[in-house]
């Protein structure tokens, strides 16, 4: 009796296997989709570039009146939700600080007055070797084809290992519903959920239909973007002609973002 | 076997338990739901692929979407007919069926799916 | 054999009845996590990971601990610990389910968790914490069955089981180191990047796990037919002994590179958890607290006397595991984040919710390592009578 009833268990696993086997053949055989006729491409517009890179020119942002356009370009285009109150859950694409919060290893005890009065940017640093795209399991976030350090909204598992990696802190997590606290909503973006983490996209969307990011047109000039490897670029232009710094460059991240000082 | 009557009364209630749904909803099918197009949609007579796909496989067409616009930073959908669109679940479905309740939310309602793409996908893109 | 686990006296089950109430709350819980978001914990924009990582830090310790039972065993002959191996793979056991039961209560989407096995990433390390941790918990199950099986069976276990025994050993190791480079490689954060964090991790979960283990054994010997032994408990204690010193040896090597050299970026990290920094100092007394215990627990289990007389021992256990504890747990992972990359310093303390889900975990672990442990210390009384 005991031998012939392990006999049918063994029989009825082995073909519950092969039964199982051809559906799940078929969900991976199932990749046929380029038969129907469709195919996809970049939009004529997009502009491409080898690693997008900003240069931040501080000697024409002295004042917090100065960043405010900046500051709400991005807040408003992107539906952050900035009526959040509990400052443990703030999210913060782009944002102001001190220099010796900005530069924590280049401060000097003393300090020019004007520099250590005037409010610095901080966003996302677009890293060509960024530890937060290493960190991540899932490759939620990902380097794309532009140097863009991308976030795939739909892959997030909200571990907040990038947040971990990130040296910069440029990264904000959704603890909770941010759709009650965003002011108002622009309906040609998505928002995001709670449980995921977001950051500065240096505005891939707008770059894809020939737009500059949203920070650099309401600036007035003071933020300059483009390719950081064309030498014909504005901010290459930049660069060749001012002394410029990057937050914690000895990290080695490679930040590809500039501010002329 | 040891406590037969207890076995089957067991499995006679088991069974009638788990094939509740069945027996009970005998006959009581609801019907398909009708779902409304928007003029717009009307108009344009079909969707960005023909309607059987579209009724089949919407879903796997907006994974191949998302899947190419975030991670390949690619927007434009040139169909079979040539037709080229942008490739955005609230700026271009929605554009036509901006009728959310009485397109999409009829036969999701029905089949009881309930995708969480509106967590973030803005659902009412022209304020309806 | 598990049917050993569901007979007991009214002792047992008002424990597992107990656990169950514990776990059901904590679930209760996690379900308006869920629906609410992290936000009901005390994590921050700054402090991203708190209590739940913290807790699976220390338990992954806990886990690998179990191999200073096996080790001696199966690589040196010490027919000793023969008795008391399942013991400690059992222990391994409830301990990782409570790590990946923290990791899943801890993440932000976790319908998604299996992202990290549809899109595997070679390039993150948790993605190789997710498979050492699974192929330990599954060594484990295998190994500590079968033996236990064979064992209630009268008859040597399967030879099969060789070759998974001496994989175990070093995969214990490799839990906890690559949980350590977790940490350790993140070029941001200055308390975690050094070299000696998977020596010191490993060191910390050394005295711990076989810490835990001892007071489990004491428990057993009392309220149970089947005595662990004294040799064992004493050998064990001895492995605590060595592994205390060594973790706080390496944690004062820490102290002295970042003082010695001055350098803020190493300073900071310690002067906010041992003397507060710009004011903040809610990690202060714990920290120093932990200092304390376990020195106590380096002389209660270095001294000759105080380790053999297992009153004292026991007490030396509790401190040692409490010390390990805040030092692995509050210590590591607010000492990382605070101050922020930005040099701000925003604190962490847990909230109630938060605490009541990782009460709900810790309960689950125990009611595994209760199930387990009845079923092995079954299986003893009856082949031992």
């Amino acid at each position: 009796m005991n031998n012939s009833r392990r006999r049918f268990l063994q029989i009825a696993g082995v073909s519950a296997l092969g039964l199982g086997a051809k559906p799940v053949l078929d969900a991976f055989a199932a990749g046929e989709d380029e038969g129907l006729g469709f195919h996809v491409a970049r939009g004529e517009d997009a502009l491409d570039a080898k690693q997008w890179a900003m240069v931040i020119d501080t000697r024409k942002l002295l004042t917090t009146e100065d960043l405010e356009p900046i500051i709400e370009a991005c807040n408003k285009i992107h539906n952050i939700p900035t009526a959040i109150e509990n400052k443990n859950h703030e999210i913060k694409w782009i944002w102001e600080t001190h220099y010796h919060n900005a530069f924590t290893d280049k401060t000097n005890n003393f300090l020019n007055e004007e520099v250590e009065a005037q409010p610095f940017l901080l966003l996302c640093n677009h890293c060509e070797n960024p530890p937060c795209v290493r960190a991540c399991p899932t490759q939620a976030t990902f380097k794309n084809d532009n140097g863009i350090v991308m976030m795939d909204f739909h892959r997030c598992i909200g571990c907040r290992f990038c947040m971990a990696a990130c040296p910069f802190g440029a990264r904000s997590f959704n603890f909770r519903d941010p759709r009650p606290f965003i002011r108002e909503t622009n309906k040609e973006f998505p928002t995001r959920s709670k449980g995921v983490v977001e950051k500065c996209n240096f505005c891939a969307e707008r770059l894809a239909v020939g737009q500059m990011p949203a920070c650099v047109e309401a600036s007035n000039g003071a933020l300059a973007f483009g390719d950081l490897y064309d030498e014909h670029s504005e901010v290459r232009e930049l660069l060749k002609e001012n002394y410029t710094i990057r937050r914690k460059q000895t990290l080695g991240t490679e930040p590809s973002v500039y501010y002329i000082v | 076997m040891k406590d037969k009557k207890k076995i089957l009364a067991g499995l006679a209630v088991f069974i009638a338990a788990i094939t509740f749904p069945f027996w009970y909803n005998m006959g009581k099918a609801a019907p398909a739901p009708e779902v409304e197009l928007t003029a717009k949609a009307k108009a344009a007579k079909v969707c960005v692929m023909p309607t059987a796909y579209m009724k089949a496989n919407h879903m796997q067409l907006l994974d191949v979407w998302r899947h190419n616009v975030v991670r390949n930073g690619e927007r434009a959908f040139v169909n079979a007919e040539g037709q080229l669109f942008n490739m955005s679940l609230s700026n271009t479905c929605l554009d036509c069926h901006s009728n959310k309740a009485q397109f999409c939310d009829r036969c999701h309602n029905y089949a009881s799916v309930r995708p969480y793409c509106w967590d973030c996908h803005i659902d009412n893109p022209k304020g309806e | 054999m598990l049917e050993l686990a569901v007979k007991g006296n009214k002792w047992y089950w008002g424990w597992v009845v107990v656990l169950l109430g514990v776990i059901g709350a904590g679930f209760g819980l996690y379900l308006v996590q869920l629906k609410f978001g992290l936000g009901i914990t005390g994590m921050s924009r700054d402090v991203s990971w708190g209590f739940y990582i913290a807790n699976f830090t220390y338990l992954v310790g806990v886990a690998a601990g179990g191999v200073m039972v096996v080790l001696p065993y199966y690589l040196h002959d010490y027919k000793a610990y023969g008795k008391i191996t399942i013991l400690g793979e059992f222990l391994a056991i409830a301990a990782i389910v409570m790590c990946l039961l923290f990791i899943l209560v801890d993440l932000g989407q976790p319908m998604r968790a299996l992202n990290v096995l549809l899109y595997p990433t070679p390039n993150s390390v948790l993605f190789y914490d997710a498979i050492v941790l699974n192929g330990y918990l599954f060594l484990n199950l295998v190994i500590g069955w079968n033996v236990l099986e064979a064992e209630r069976n009268g008859v040597h276990y399967q030879s099969w089981l060789k070759p998974l025994i001496y994989i175990s050993i070093p995969w214990a190791v490799s839990i906890h180191t690559v949980t350590a480079y977790l940490y350790c490689g993140l070029p941001g954060r200055h308390f975690w990047l050094t070299a000696v964090l998977a020596p010191r991790f490993l060191a910390s979960a050394f005295a711990a796990g076989p810490a835990l283990l001892i007071l489990l054994c004491l428990f057993i010997r009392r309220f149970t037919n089947f005595d662990p032994g004294r040799q064992q408990i004493q050998t064990l204690a001895k492995t605590v002994a060595y592994a205390i010193c060594i973790n706080v040896f390496f944690f004062l090597c820490e102290v002295f590179v970042a003082f010695y050299s001055q350098i803020p970026g190493h300073t900071t990290h310690l002067k906010y958890l041992f003397v507060g920094l710009h004011g903040h100092g809610a990690l202060v007394p714990w920290m120093w607290g932990s200092m304390i215990l376990m020195a106590i627990g380096i002389v209660l289990t270095v001294t000759p006397a105080t380790r053999k007389n297992e009153t004292s021992l026991a007490i030396a256990c509790i401190v040692i595991i409490m010390g390990t504890w805040i030092d692995k747990g509050l210590g590591m992972i607010s000492g990382g984040f605070v101050p922020n990359p930005m040099h701000e310093v925003n604190e962490y303390i847990p909230t109630m919710p938060e605490i009541g889900i990782t009460l709900g975990v810790y309960a689950m672990g125990a009611l595994v390592l209760t199930v387990l442990y009845k079923m092995a210390v079954g299986v003893k009384q009856e082949v031992h009578g």
